[in-house]
């Protein structure tokens, strides 16, 4: 038990970034929009933080400033996609080598400085609750906020008036657009916002989880979000599910490092991508098809009004 | 209807449009009153759909004017068309599969609260659904529905956004005759309470039953307009065909032969991994059209990807010429001589950015003379997609020509080159007429008429059923994949008899029910 608690307690830290990012993909993806940029807005998300952070010493407007930046470059991704029709595999990957450029070139001079970050905040009550407290409630207010972005999300595609709207614009974008809901401002706004929260998940990383910058520093992270929105059917009870595994395979390999194991360490810190993939694999060819949450038939096509069938 | 009723509920005017160069409508003139269907009579292609599609916002007209109630409007989206009372019950319903028909019913209205109050929804829908006799179950997914039901959950989900218009686009075409009915009566309601009905069809015994006026378009252009009671089916055709031409299907007396391909116990699966067909038997014989009705989505079409190969057996057993197939993949059935007029013509059939020439040796590149090891001899192709054109008349400014750029029936006219040139044995066809004008038409039935005359066994799918009476030899209905009868003499076989086959009622029990009535 007591092994447990803080490997438990360190999953949700370190799953935290992707669960982040997993979630803002689910809101975007769900729009009929596929970002494969993650990578890139998380790293631009990462160095943001970072940077805003030690110049103003106030992490909330550095979380605030990554979330612009992230909506910034995701418009770019919009334009091409949602406007100009273009492919988007393409453009999301160009967005990732950008966002990862851009990122190593501006992060160059702020190797080796630190912050102070993003602290812990002991919530009271719900932190003295054996085993589960010190697990889920004995962390920095970013994790918190993703507790609630889980639960916000999942009442919101299933009860809301916006996530009906959402979930039709992805599903089938003629008919939405039939009862005069707007395609391109819903695929805008969607593909926004989940950008914004991809790069406070790169945020996370530099401002609250390592409280430095390091060059490349979400190792991947981006891409294993990407897959798990595929393994999670889109949702964001499972993207937790998911996130928090690599977080805790993460952490457990960590450990077993540092108590000098004779495993080779590429190895050790291979485990976490592969265990991750493997089990949502297996569970999602298990279950098959989810319903309000399975994937949007739309995704990865541009919408045109007058295309004739 | 609290507006003016004198004024016209909605008026076009010199209406057009065009897409890259099609003028899909020319100058159209179109009103409707409330309490009055008004028919959109004409041919597919005619226009009929993209001038109801502009009045509901989905295009924007390039010229012409619309009024509601003598007040001009500008549609610039749905969300216009909506608000003036408009709704549009199109042919491919624009539902969204993945959600349940309440959450259908209230999509994209604005005037409700955020969180979605699903009970006073659902109350307020069951009360337009038994005033309307259109009953639904609330909270099933719209994929699990009917077609029938589905079409009655876009006419409510029309009534409920409190439509004064009505646009029905081809309602009957995917409705079995007592489904038609009903949604007849539900029109008439609809008319009583002061809608204005639009009703686009192309089938002129339900025109002239339902509607008070007829407004007929030819081509893109407004041939005329006239009332109901003033005129004949025969006098609507002509306007709407232009010439008078009689399709006579003639058909020459059969010579059955032997068994050249059967099907014993087959069960195959559809795209979500659910029975479509069951345990089903059949024989073709040389020399016969075996037809088989039915509505759209009972099975024909995974049958016919089965016998050629597409889509795989679950279990049962095939055999061509009393040999039994062990492997059933495309190209061992194309080898065995099965061929294939598939619907989906630039899907399946054809690739539509290859030309001519390249389109025309799908089937057989890998054979001598046209392969040579590893290389294509186009001279041997160039002869042999020259000869296809020539004998199939296929129009086409030149071989290599991307079929893309080709009309549906010059489409049709080369696949049909392309399966039959070589006197297949066994042919499945799956709509083979539809969407082609009637010169087309003509061509392509008399083509596989030809074919039977020359021994062939031919599989006939389609949706219209005079062709399918006409045409076929045997007849058989299918219903949630079986077949529901199967007749060798299809022109005795009634009409309601093949509406209640359609709607899943034996044969037998249909005869059985007629002695009943007859003693």
């Amino acid at each position: 038990m007591d092994i447990l608690i803080p490997i438990l307690a360190a999953a949700v830290r370190s799953g935290t970034p992707i669960l982040y990012a997993t979630l803002g993909e689910i809101l975007t993806e769900k729009s009929g929009v596929l970002n494969l940029g993650l990578e890139g807005i998380m790293l631009m998300g990462a160095f943001t933080g970072f940077a805003v952070s030690m110049y103003t010493g106030n992490p909330w407007i550095a979380i605030a400033a990554s979330f612009l930046v992230g909506m910034i470059i995701t418009s770019i991704h919009g334009f091409l996609c949602i406007t100009m029709g273009a492919n988007q595999v393409v453009s999301g990957l160009a967005l990732t080598m950008a966002g990862t450029g851009a990122s190593s070139l501006l992060g160059r001079n702020f190797i080796g400085e630190t912050i102070t970050g993003l602290g812990k905040m002991h919530l009271p009550f719900l932190s003295e609750i054996p085993f589960i407290g010190p697990i889920l409630f004995d962390h920095d207010p970013l994790v918190y906020i993703s507790y609630f972005l889980v639960l916000f999300m999942c009442f919101f595609l299933s009860f809301t008036k916006s996530g009906l709207s959402l979930r039709a614009v992805g599903d089938s974008p003629r008919s939405a657009d039939s009862v005069g809901i707007s395609v391109v401002r819903t695929r805008y706004f969607y593909t926004l916002i989940g950008g914004g929260i991809v790069a406070i998940g790169g945020a996370y990383m530099s401002v609250a989880y390592t409280k430095m910058w390091g060059d490349l520093m979400t190792a991947g992270r981006g891409w294993i979000a990407v897959a798990l929105v595929i393994f999670a059917i889109w949702h964001p009870m499972r993207a937790a599910f998911g996130a928090y595994l690599f977080g805790g395979v993460e952490a457990f390999q960590l450990r077993l490092q540092a108590a000098g194991t004779t495993i080779p360490t590429p190895l050790l810190m291979m485990l976490p991508y592969i265990l991750t993939i493997t089990v949502l694999l297996v569970i999602s060819i298990r279950e098959g098809k989810g319903l309000i949450f399975e994937a949007p038939s739309s995704l990865g096509q541009p919408f045109y009004r007058e295309e004739r069938e | 209807m609290s507006r003016n009723i004198l004024s016209p509920l909605v008026r076009m005017e010199g209406i057009t449009k065009t897409f890259a160069g099609f003028v899909a409508n020319s100058q159209i003139d179109f009103d409707v009153k409330n309490g009055e269907v008004h028919s959109l009579l004409g041919e597919n292609g005619a226009g009929k759909t993209t001038l109801m599609n502009i009045l509901s916002g989905l295009y924007i007209q390039d010229e012409g004017n619309i009024w509601i109630h003598d007040e001009l409007r500008e549609f610039r989206s749905p969300r216009d068309a909506i608000l003036s009372g408009i709704g549009m019950v199109h042919q491919h319903f624009m539902l969204v599969p993945s959600m349940t028909v309440w959450e259908n019913m209230v999509l994209g209205l604005k005037d409700l609260p955020s969180i979605l109050p699903k009970k006073e929804i659902i109350g307020q829908m069951e009360s337009l659904s038994s005033r309307y006799g259109l009953h639904v179950e609330p909270e099933a997914r719209i994929w699990q529905l009917s077609i029938g039901e589905q079409q009655r959950v876009s006419i409510l989900k029309v009534l409920f956004r409190k439509a004064e218009l009505l646009i029905l686009d081809e309602p009957t075409a995917v409705l079995t005759p007592q489904e038609a009915d009903n949604l007849f009566k539900t029109v008439h309601q609809m008319k009583a309470e002061g809608h204005g009905i639009v009703f686009i069809s192309h089938k002129l015994n339900e025109v002239t039953a339902l509607s008070d006026r007829v407004t007929i378009l030819r081509k893109g252009k407004r041939i005329g307009t006239v009332n109901t009671s003033d005129t004949t089916q025969e006098n609507l055709a002509e306007m709407m065909v232009g010439k008078r031409v009689s399709f006579n299907i003639t058909k020459r007396p059969q010579k059955p032969g032997k068994i050249s391909m059967e099907i014993r116990d087959l069960s195959v699966n559809n795209d979500r991994g659910l029975p479509a067909v069951r345990d089903l038997c059949l024989q073709l014989r040389e020399g016969e059209i075996l037809g088989i009705a039915g509505i759209a989505g009972n099975g024909q079409q995974e049958l016919c990807e089965a016998m050629v190969g597409l889509r795989k057996v679950e279990a049962g057993e095939m055999y061509i010429n009393q040999i039994r197939i062990q492997k059933a993949d495309p190209k061992s059935m194309i080898s065995q001589g099965v061929r294939y007029i598939p619907a989906d013509r630039k899907g399946t059939g054809l690739v539509p950015n290859m030309n001519v020439q390249e389109n025309s040796i799908l089937k057989n590149y890998w054979q001598k003379p046209v392969s040579r090891g590893i290389t294509i001899d186009w001279n041997v192709v160039y002869k042999l997609a020259s000869s296809i054109v020539r004998k199939f008349n296929v129009d086409t400014p030149s071989l290599s020509t991307p079929v893309r750029n080709l009309s549906g029936g010059n489409l049709q006219k080369l696949m049909l080159g392309r399966e039959l040139s070589d006197e297949p044995p066994v042919i499945i066809a799956v709509h083979p007429t539809w969407g082609l004008d009637v010169a087309a038409t003509g061509f392509v039935r008399d083509t596989i008429l030809n074919e039977r005359d020359k021994g062939a066994s031919i599989l006939l799918v389609s949706e219209d059923l005079d062709e399918l009476v006409a045409m076929s030899d045997r007849l058989a209905v299918m219903h949630k994949g079986r077949f529901m009868g199967i007749t060798d003499e299809p022109e005795t076989l009634s009409r309601e008899a093949l509406g209640l086959m359609m709607a899943g009622i034996a044969h037998e029990d249909i005869l059985q029910r007629d002695e009943g009535k007859g003693s």
